[in-house]
């Protein structure tokens, strides 16, 4: 069994304590609510996407520092890259987070985000550091709302 | 804080009685198990354990079956059972003792049977602003049904309930008040004989939810007049799915049943069908007879230790939890009525609940962090959930200190 410790690592506090894209686009193209019922974690996901590229990405909202510092990441990670390749990174963080994906070998869009797979082994945790994905997951496809539940 | 008066009481052997407890001696994350979330679930001591396994293994039948020997000696053990709780909680009858699953369905149970006949259009249910999930879903169950409203008494910034408004709210549309006897989330231990005794003045029966309060305290529900009283056996060093719904016994005639099925009809034909006098009628198809058995056995465990000697231990901790938790700077405690029973609710600066139950995780202390079933609780203080260490009478004054440094040691990470 991982030590839950182990999970909080400097980076992951860093993005915490300093969160990185935070706040409100406005106007923006793209725009999802992310609820955890489990936490009462919420986020708010803005978006300005044009000609198939993610051109900025804010979030706001209050959560645990694994829902924090996984949104922080995952809005630097996005920024700039084609939709499709932010679609494909979806599957990979949550395949990798559920331990269906080896980080190793089968998920070469994740960089550093990688640094949550110790995640999977934490199942009360998952949810967590998924809610930034599936509210980045339901703003692109046109929805409003997400939940982990 | 309220500490029993009774100074002369002789100290717990906790140590001895850790012993009957197996699972404090596991090591999680390679340190020793604190276990301080006995509000989630008790742990059940290895008498319990075995008097539940002896059953299993060479007395179980079905009870209130023919006239095999076997089946007679099972219906013997499980109506005894019954009577060590009529007694423990101070019943008159042991035919106002109705088996459950728990304290949730003893209040489903009362509001689709009484609450279907008590409660019309326009009334009234009065719930206190700190109830658990389990005395407010049913109750706005029934009220949709029925078009009725959800009345809610207060509470103060502390967590004690404000009764100067509590005859107001008190109308002639009132048909049943709900309030719990001790509060999960901040350990309020409610004054509800006092509550009851001015619901009684207006006629209005009450539902004391006792699930927090039979562990902690001596309850007689004849001295407080309750006219439902529901608590949970695994709370109280029992077994999960058992518990117990004590109603009045001219309530419980009135009532009709709730689940049909075997066990409890007196005769069934196509054309009529009777059903048992109380406790029978609400007790269809085939109980948990071992977790019956095992609930008696708790009971016979916890009234050996005596409730006194555990209230007199558990107030200890408290207090001295309290004591050291508040003087952490950036730790606030939710909950600081005057009296208190067993529960310590907490927020830290800067760390979210979550991260603080994960960290104390994996210092091997048990706590529960969350919103507790009690959303409203949470919406109240303005916190998204809070982390909770509960105290049982084998906790130490040692597990308090190990909670405080994991709790040091999460702030200082966090820093």
């Amino acid at each position: 069994m991982t030590d839950p410790r182990e999970l909080y690592q400097q980076v992951i506090l860093e993005h915490n304590k300093k969160p990185r894209n935070f706040g409100k686009l406005a106007p923006c193209t793209h725009h999802a609510e992310g609820h955890n019922p489990l936490c009462g974690d919420q986020l708010d996901l803005t978006l300005v996407v044009e000609d198939g590229v993610v051109r900025d990405v804010k979030f706001e909202g209050s959560g645990c520092a694994i829902d924090v510092a996984s949104a922080s990441l995952m809005t630097g990670a996005i920024k700039g890259r084609p939709v499709a390749e932010a679609e494909a990174m979806i599957e990979q963080f949550r395949g990798m987070v559920r331990g269906e994906l080896d980080p190793a070998t089968q998920t070469p869009l994740l960089g550093k985000l990688t640094l949550f797979s110790g995640v999977r082994d934490l199942p009360s945790r998952v949810k967590c550091a998924i809610l930034p994905w599936a509210t980045l997951h339901a703003a692109l496809k046109g929805e409003e709302e997400a939940s982990t539940e | 804080m309220s500490t029993p008066s009774n100074t002369a009481l002789q100290p717990l052997d906790v140590l001895a009685i850790r012993k009957d407890f197996p699972l404090l001696s596991r090591v999680l994350h390679g340190k020793p198990v604190i276990y301080l979330d006995s509000a989630v679930s008790g742990q059940m001591p290895v008498p319990v354990i075995e008097r539940m396994a002896k059953y299993e293994r060479q007395e179980h039948t079905n009870v209130h079956r023919g006239v095999s020997t076997l089946s007679q000696e099972a219906t013997d053990f499980y109506e005894a059972a019954r009577e060590k709780v009529r007694k423990f909680i101070g019943a008159a009858s042991a035919r106002e003792i109705v088996w459950t699953r728990g304290a949730t369905e003893g209040i489903n149970l009362v509001a689709q049977t009484f609450g279907r006949m008590a409660v019309k259009e326009g009334d009234e249910i009065l719930l206190s602003a700190m109830e658990h999930h389990a005395n407010i879903v049913p109750w706005q169950m029934l009220a949709q049904e029925k078009g009725a409203t959800i009345k809610v008494i207060p509470m103060t910034d502390a967590g004690e309930l404000i009764l100067e408004s509590l005859d107001e709210l008190l109308t002639e549309r009132t048909k049943l008040v709900g309030v719990v006897h001790v509060s999960n989330v901040l350990g309020t231990v409610n004054p509800v004989k006092e509550i009851i005794a001015r619901a009684h003045a207006k006629g209005i029966p009450v539902l004391v939810d006792g699930a927090q309060a039979v562990p902690h305290l001596k309850v007689d529900v004849q001295d407080l007049d309750a006219d439902f009283y529901v608590f949970s056996g695994h709370k109280l060093s029992g077994p999960t799915g058992i518990g117990v719904l004590y109603g009045k016994l001219a309530h419980l005639e009135a009532m009709p049943p709730w689940h049909g099925g075997g066990n409890m009809i007196r005769s069934v034909s196509w054309e009529k069908t009777t059903y048992m006098a109380a406790p029978g009628k609400f007790e269809a198809g085939t109980p948990p007879i071992a977790a019956a058995i095992g609930l008696g056995a708790a009971i016979d465990y916890v009234t050996t230790l005596g409730l006194d000697r555990i209230a007199a231990h558990e107030h200890e901790l408290l207090a001295y939890a309290t004591e050291r938790l508040s003087a952490i700077p950036g730790l606030r405690i939710l909950g600081t009525a005057r009296n208190k029973a067993s529960v310590l609710s907490f927020v830290v600066d800067g760390i979210h609940p979550h991260d603080v139950g994960s960290l104390l995780d994996g210092e091997g202390v048990v706590v529960r962090a969350g919103h507790h079933c009690a959303q409203p609780i949470m919406t109240r203080f303005n916190v998204p959930a809070t982390t909770r260490a509960s105290f049982a009478y084998f906790n130490t004054r040692e597990d308090v200190d190990v909670l405080v440094s994991a709790v040091q040691k999460a702030i200082e990470l966090f820093k």
